[in-house]
């Protein structure tokens, strides 16, 4: 009875949370003098207005899951892991190499592509493994070691462009040469959308889900992330398992630097993280860590960003307003379940 | 009871929320009321003949991609039923997951006769595009895809490249700096390396170097010219080089003038700082006509694009049926540089340039007019191997493709 009470305190704390950031965006648009439903309007048209739009949805979606996913794992452990856009990054980086390298061998193109998406992983695991390096034997704190392999994978990325792999005659902004069709991930016919990429994304999830939840190995992980004095005490190799963690996640990040080569931009380009990384902080924040919720929620701010493109074209309002919806959703929900827990904590007493 | 006032509260925020959500869709409730609300304003503007835009950057950026919008206004003001859609910060950071080929598809379900990509990030977009739709007018500015004499000729029926003779603008400010530096050394804050930040650099120490020999007397082996690269066209903490630390750098060690090759107005920022400290320093910013407003007592002027005759042109054409693929690298109209009508490049002097200066400027601007072409040899690229030969016109290629930094300047030529 009580357990029912108090499931449903959560809902309408959580309802109120969604009311508030909808509240919130809406005065931001009255006070920018635009119409509010119109531009709610055009947002869920953009996005699900069609079958087209919805795999548009789809191909930012996958990026997002995985990047959710791989977080959920160093959530888990109790670790920030703010460098997961370097491990974006990087995974799109050994990617490109890899296909450069083979483009040429004769292979075949569908054993070509998985082993791009296993240099990804590589890469993302390496690059995240630095940062639990720094952590674990360094004593750097992961957020700021994090940020740092940030800045370098960017660099990093701008460097092979316009450098080592810059194209024949010119180094340009719009990246590398763009690799050959057989090269793409096979892509649904009249849409961008690969239903390969999809496939992976909701397997990895999917794997995930079990490690975490099914598994001894998600249990201790949990242990550790919940009380890392006492898990230690207990005899859990503390450092190994933050270290699994991170590998794990930059895994999953790699493969989403290596879909974003092989399945969306077809070439390596400045920005190929394109957010996705902090875009997953959130994400994962907002649903509290709960592994069966990152499918609706990725997909709802996957939708949001593809859905706002059409409020520059028809309302002439600027479509960072998907941005400011999804980092209020955050906050306020982050604020009503400390509410709620202050709430409850004097109903107790 | 602690949960009644729970639920109290509860209720208050969602009745609050929803009047105020309420009060939030009258004002608009009628436009809303009509389902299709999306198409509703499309349909009684059939006839008007949109053309879209792709900005790389916000449209509001006083720089690169300002300069694209406002020739969108103009092309409104000067093609009556011509209407511009547009989709700005047109990259992957801001745009994840999507495309400018895809985002030009939206442009294309709103109504638009006639796409133009607005910078070089979307090169293999446009192709895309123009190779999907191959009877639709495509316009790639700054491209080089559509040039037959060009490295990297695509034979598209109807994609135009468009881009304006910079390298004039350049020049102009190269000369205006060489005519004010006391300390006779300028700094360049250059963008990324590629060739066309190259040549653009180059053309700056050209029209720096004929001014400084030509109209002060001075020997140009004396003349100090130094391009510091930052790695982007602007600011990215922790992955460039931090402009205003570049160009306080450049101040701080006797280049008393500094010309901006990036989006963003660090130089001049940073030079209004140090001369509201007392210090004698200059800037030049680059891109947008309007530049020079932000700090008006050190710019001594500023090179801009003006797109819009270019653009209104080929709408025009569009909208006639008498579009052709082209590739347009466009002159300044030399009876006005400035006139918005006619010039594709222009140059505004700023409050800062000395009146003798301004009168030799212009002495300058006129040679150039009368056919003085600084690209003609000889000239030697950085490493010292000739270029051009004595009397040797630079051609279109040799310049658009140029592989160095020229013999007198300082700083790097390729990203190595």
């Amino acid at each position: 009875m009580t357990r029912n009470k108090s499931r449903w305190i959560n809902i309408s704390f959580q309802f109120a949370a969604i009311l508030l950031a909808l509240l919130f965006t809406t005065i931001i648009l009255l006070f920018s003098g635009a119409p509010p439903l119109q531009a709610y309007a055009n947002i869920i048209n953009g996005s699900i207005g069609s079958l087209k739009k919805f795999s548009d949805v789809l191909v930012a979606w996958v990026p997002l899951l995985l990047t959710t996913t791989g977080l959920l794992v160093t959530f888990t452990a109790g670790l920030w892991n703010i460098g997961i856009e370097g491990q974006i990054t990087l995974g799109a980086i050994f990617t490109t190499g890899l296909l450069r390298l083979f483009q040429d061998s004769g292979l075949p193109p569908g054993l070509i592509l998985i082993l791009a998406m296993l240099a990804g992983m590589l890469g993302g695991a390496l690059w995240a493994s630095l940062a639990g390096a720094l952590k674990t034997f360094g004593g750097v704190n992961e957020i700021f070691g994090g940020l740092g392999l940030n800045f370098v994978a960017t660099a990093l990325t701008l460097w092979l462009i316009f450098g080592p792999w810059k194209r024949p005659g010119i180094g340009s902004m719009s990246g590398t040469e763009p690799f050959p069709n057989h090269l793409w991930l096979p892509m649904i016919s009249g849409t961008r959308l690969s239903i390969w990429a999809v496939i992976i994304g909701i397997i990895a999830l999917a794997v995930i889900y079990i490690v975490l939840r099914g598994s001894y190995f998600g249990l201790r992980l949990k242990a550790v992330g919940k009380n890392i004095r006492s898990s230690f005490l207990i005899g859990i190799p503390t450092s190994r398992y933050m270290m699994s963690a991170f590998i794990l996640c930059g895994a999953l990040a790699g493969l989403a630097g290596a879909v974003q080569v092989t399945a969306v931009y077809h070439r390596l380009i400045p920005s190929i993280s394109s957010g996705y990384g902090y875009l997953g902080l959130l994400v994962a924040m907002l649903i509290n860590y709960k592994a069966l919720l990152v499918i609706p929620v990725s997909l709802f701010f996957a939708a949001l960003n593809i859905g706002s493109i059409q409020l520059p074209i028809i309302l002439k309002l600027d479509s960072t307003l998907s941005g400011v919806l999804q980092g209020a959703l955050v906050l306020f929900f982050l604020m009503m379940d400390g509410v709620r827990q202050r709430v409850l904590r004097k109903a107790e007493r | 009871m602690k949960s009644k006032t729970l639920w109290i509260l509860t209720s208050l925020l969602i009745v609050a929320s929803l009047i105020l959500a309420a009060c939030g869709g009258g004002a608009t409730e009628e436009p809303v009321a009509t389902e299709p609300a999306a198409e509703e304003p499309t349909a009684p503007a059939a006839e008007a003949f949109k053309f879209g835009m792709l900005l790389v950057g916000p449209y509001n950026d006083h720089g690169w991609s300002q300069a694209h919008y406002d020739a969108g206004l103009y092309i409104q003001e000067k093609l009556p039923g011509s209407e511009m859609i547009y989709i700005d910060k047109v990259n992957p950071a801001d745009r994840a997951g999507t495309t400018p080929a895809q985002l030009a598809e939206e442009l294309l379900a709103q109504g638009a006769k006639v796409i133009i990509f607005n910078s070089d990030d979307m090169k293999d977009s446009a192709l895309e595009f123009a190779q999907a739709h191959p009877d639709l007018p495509v316009i790639h500015a700054s491209g080089d895809s559509a040039w037959t004499e060009g490295k990297d000729f695509r034979d598209l029926p109807m994609l135009a490249n468009i881009m304006g003779r910079m390298e004039y603008g350049k020049m102009i400010a190269g000369c205006a700096a060489a005519l004010t530096t006391q300390t006779g050394k300028i700094g360049y804050l250059g963008p990324l390396i590629n060739d066309e930040t190259r040549r653009l650099a180059a053309s700056a120490y050209l029209g720096a170097r004929y001014c400084w020999q030509n109209y002060l007397g001075k020997d140009p082996a004396e003349l100090g010219f130094k391009v510091t690269w930052i790695g982007f066209w602007f600011n990215i903490p922790g992955v460039t080089s931090d402009p205003t630390q570049v160009a306080d750098d450049f101040y701080n060690s006797g280049y008393d003038v500094v010309l901006s090759g990036i989006d963003t107005t660090e130089a001049l920022v940073e030079a209004k700082k140090l001369k509201d400290a007392g210090q004698t320093v200059w800037a030049i910013p680059y891109d947008y006509k309007g530049s020079c407003e932000e700090a008006t007592d050190v710019c001594l002027g500023v090179p801009y694009f003006n797109w819009g005759p270019a653009y209104l042109r080929y709408i025009t054409a569009a909208q006639s049926g008498t579009w052709q693929a082209a590739w347009e690298w466009n002159s300044p109209d030399w009876a006005d540089i400035n006139n918005p009508d006619t010039s594709a490049v222009g140059f505004i002097k700023g409050a800062a340039l000395s009146a003798d200066a301004s009168t030799k400027l212009d002495e300058f601007i006129g040679a150039l007019a009368g056919g003085l072409n600084l690209w003609t040899g000889p000239i030697n690229l950085q490493d010292g191997t000739a270029y051009l030969q004595e009397a040797q016109v630079a051609t279109d290629q040799e310049v658009w493709y140029l592989p160095q930094l020229l013999e007198g300047m300082e700083g790097q030529s390729v990203s190595e």
